[in-house]
């Protein structure tokens, strides 16, 4: 058990404040429950005797000095070090004339925060839409001065989010596709339509669950990297590194990736639905008695075309709202490890609700247009 | 010595010559990285009250020898006793009572990035005094961030709103939180103007007089080294290979001492020195009284 700070308020003379006798040390490790007693002293004082006083670190020095400011007492039995301690902080303290400034009550904080929230997402739409302008003019002059575009990181980064994510979107389709046709199958039974599960499977797949799940699957795995790894790079200053030098980190770092990302998405999409099938197929052929292959061939009479194209033309959209969700959350983070963090979230959550929100309108649109 | 004391109080009421005359004492000490030797039987003691220097040329293991020390690192052999623990023993319990008695500046600050100047200050007193008030943890916050040389203004700012010199001043307000007996400086005064250099020089040794510290600091930074510190020990050849005054150091017949001290820069400092010593004695004849730092 640590000593603590004792003190002892010695009865007024006449006309006189009371006078206030510390014992024991005074410190940072004896002080903290003697301070909430101190602080309900109601007597005015007029003297702080530190006689008593064994060990005196700045937290004591500041104690006394807060007293003898507030109550206007003097200081009297100090030691030279403690002396020299409580000269330090009064000037320290006597250097600072700032107010703080004091929070707003909570009805008023409440709705402030709330517009601001909601000035901050018009704002940040603007932000967005400025932001994928930039990306149109880089490649506008990419197009023009062909020989700065970066071969090497377009292609390193079509490895790291098309390549790389090949394992796990083909077994999550794969999977998919079992449980379409599984539950697919489950339904039409009761219509004698079983022969359809391979209507539902393929028209799905390829048309939109493909797709959609790459796209959420890419936000998950690349979004969120392309946001993280911007934002590292922001904070330690590569960026503006890079700005100086001359190397535009438009053209550096976000062109590639959401190049990347464009050309990659079609292809796992249609791998995707590819898989989907696959796995369709293969529980059809264990568990509803239709021949794997002939599951196959049933899937080139009954979907047509046209649902091959609208699952194709979705996905370089789907992947630039990916890249482009990553790659601004990421160039706009500032100040501190935890924005790199918020804003890896939010690139994440923004791509998969833009995706959500942007398939719903290629369906109607789709449909209207005849492909049906 | 067998048995490790924790209580603060316990320790000043014991009479042990050992723990009260270095606080530091590393002995034998050998860090290996991969097959890349750093120390090889490194031997120091820190003197109770002094301002050590460490200079070495880069990559000698300077920041090293501080990681070693406060726990970072753990030696492939030797030694290291602080404050009368042994550091390199002692894993758990000890140690975070021996954490609450020193303070360390890295040499970026380290800063945590999401609290403000103040609540970083703040950090080590919640976690080692709980019981002390909300009330006064911000009056602490706040008297140490002034006394580190930083506007009032500064204490609700972010590490990112702060210049490099603020950073540090802020880093060492955070340093002298719990009131340590020991203070570790990587590089203060790197990547710092001359006037704040100096500036920062001069709050060192005011707080380390005013505050009875023991400082132990790592510095390229000649001017810090004559300006003052007391001793200073020399990092070469995997060793400390001689600890003194600078008079001392410069006696020595030492190829790396010698073109150190005696280097372009190293005369510029002594000059400089002398100088300022000069000028110092006409004007007073009160030793080492220093110029205020606040007033630079």
């Amino acid at each position: 058990m640590r000593e603590l700070t004792d003190f002892q308020i010695e009865a007024p003379a006449q006309g006189e404040g009371a006078t206030l006798a510390f014992r024991g040390p005074m410190t940072v490790s004896s002080l903290g429950l003697t301070d909430q007693r101190l602080r309900s002293i109601s007597d005015s004082i007029s003297e702080i005797d530190l006689t008593g006083v064994t060990r005196m670190d700045t937290v004591g020095a500041w104690t006394v000095w807060r007293l003898s400011r507030d109550n206007d007492a003097k200081i009297t039995g100090c030691s030279e070090e403690a002396q020299k301690l409580v000269d330090a902080i009064r000037k320290a303290d006597s250097n600072d004339h700032s107010v703080t400034a004091h929070r707003l009550p909570l009805l008023e904080r409440v709705p402030a925060h709330v517009g601001m929230v909601m000035a901050g997402l018009g704002h940040g739409a603007l932000q967005v839409l400025g932001f994928l302008g930039q990306v149109i003019l880089s490649v506008g002059t990419l197009v023009r001065h062909p020989s700065r575009f970066r071969m090497k990181a377009l292609v390193h980064q079509m490895e790291l989010v098309g390549v790389n994510a090949l394992a796990i979107i083909g077994l999550m389709s794969f999977l998919v596709g079992i449980v379409i046709a599984q539950q697919g199958a489950v339904q039409l039974r009761q219509f004698g339509a079983e022969i359809y599960t391979v209507n539902l499977v393929g028209r799905l797949t390829l048309r939109e669950l493909g797709v959609l799940m790459t796209a959420i699957m890419v936000a998950g795995r690349s979004g969120s990297a392309f946001a993280a790894q911007l934002g590292t790079m922001k904070l330690t200053e590569e960026v503006d590194a890079m700005r100086t030098i001359g190397v535009s980190p438009m053209e550096a770092l976000v062109v590639p990736r959401i190049l990347a990302t464009m050309i990659m998405m079609p292809l796992l999409g249609f791998y995707s639905a590819f898989l989907g099938i696959i796995g369709g197929a293969f529980l059809s052929s264990v568990s509803l008695g239709i021949p794997f292959f002939t599951f196959l061939a049933r899937i080139q009479e009954v979907v047509p075309l046209h649902d091959v194209w609208v699952g194709l033309t979705k996905a370089p959209v789907f992947g630039l709202i990916v890249a482009v969700a990553g790659c601004y959350q990421g160039i706009n983070v500032r100040n501190n490890a935890e924005e790199v963090g918020t804003r890896t979230t939010a690139a994440v959550v923004m791509a998969i609700f833009m995706v959500i929100v942007l398939d719903a309108f290629f369906a109607v649109f789709f449909t209207n247009i005849g492909w049906g | 010595m067998d048995q490790t004391v924790t209580a603060p109080e316990a320790l000043a009421d014991l009479p042990d010559p050992f723990e009260g005359k270095y606080p530091i004492r590393v002995r034998g000490v050998r860090n290996v990285f991969g097959t890349h030797v750093i120390h090889d039987g490194l031997d120091l003691d820190v003197r109770r009250g002094e301002i050590l220097g460490v200079v070495g040329g880069s990559g000698t293991g300077k920041s090293v020898l501080m990681r070693t020390i406060i726990g970072l690192q753990i030696p492939d052999a030797g030694e290291v006793d602080v404050l009368g623990s042994s550091i390199t023993d002692a894993r758990d319990d000890d140690d975070i009572d021996i954490r609450s008695r020193w303070g360390v500046l890295f040499q970026g600050g380290a800063l945590f990035s999401t609290l403000t100047v103040a609540e970083n200050v703040e950090v080590p007193l919640r976690e080692f005094y709980p019981e002390i008030s909300d009330e006064l943890r911000h009056e602490i916050a706040r008297y140490k961030v002034l006394l580190s040389g930083l506007p009032a203004e500064a204490t609700s700012k972010y590490p990112a709103e702060l210049s490099g010199g603020m950073k540090k001043r802020a880093g060492l307000a955070r340093a002298l939180a719990l009131d340590p007996e020991l203070l570790f400086l990587d590089e203060p005064t790197a990547g710092l103007d001359p006037i704040g250099a100096a500036a920062f020089d001069q709050l060192i040794l005011k707080l380390q007089q005013t505050l009875d510290l023991t400082v132990f600091l790592i510095t390229h930074d000649l001017d810090t080294l004559y300006e003052i510190c007391d001793r200073v020990a020399v990092i070469a050849d995997r060793k400390v290979i001689a600890v003194g005054t600078i008079p001392e150091l410069l006696a020595l017949d030492h190829p790396w001492i010698q073109e150190y001290f005696n280097g372009p820069r190293g005369r510029a400092a002594q000059d400089a020195q002398a100088r300022h010593d000069a000028v110092r004695a006409t004007l007073s004849d009160d030793g080492r009284s220093s110029p205020d730092p606040d007033g630079a």
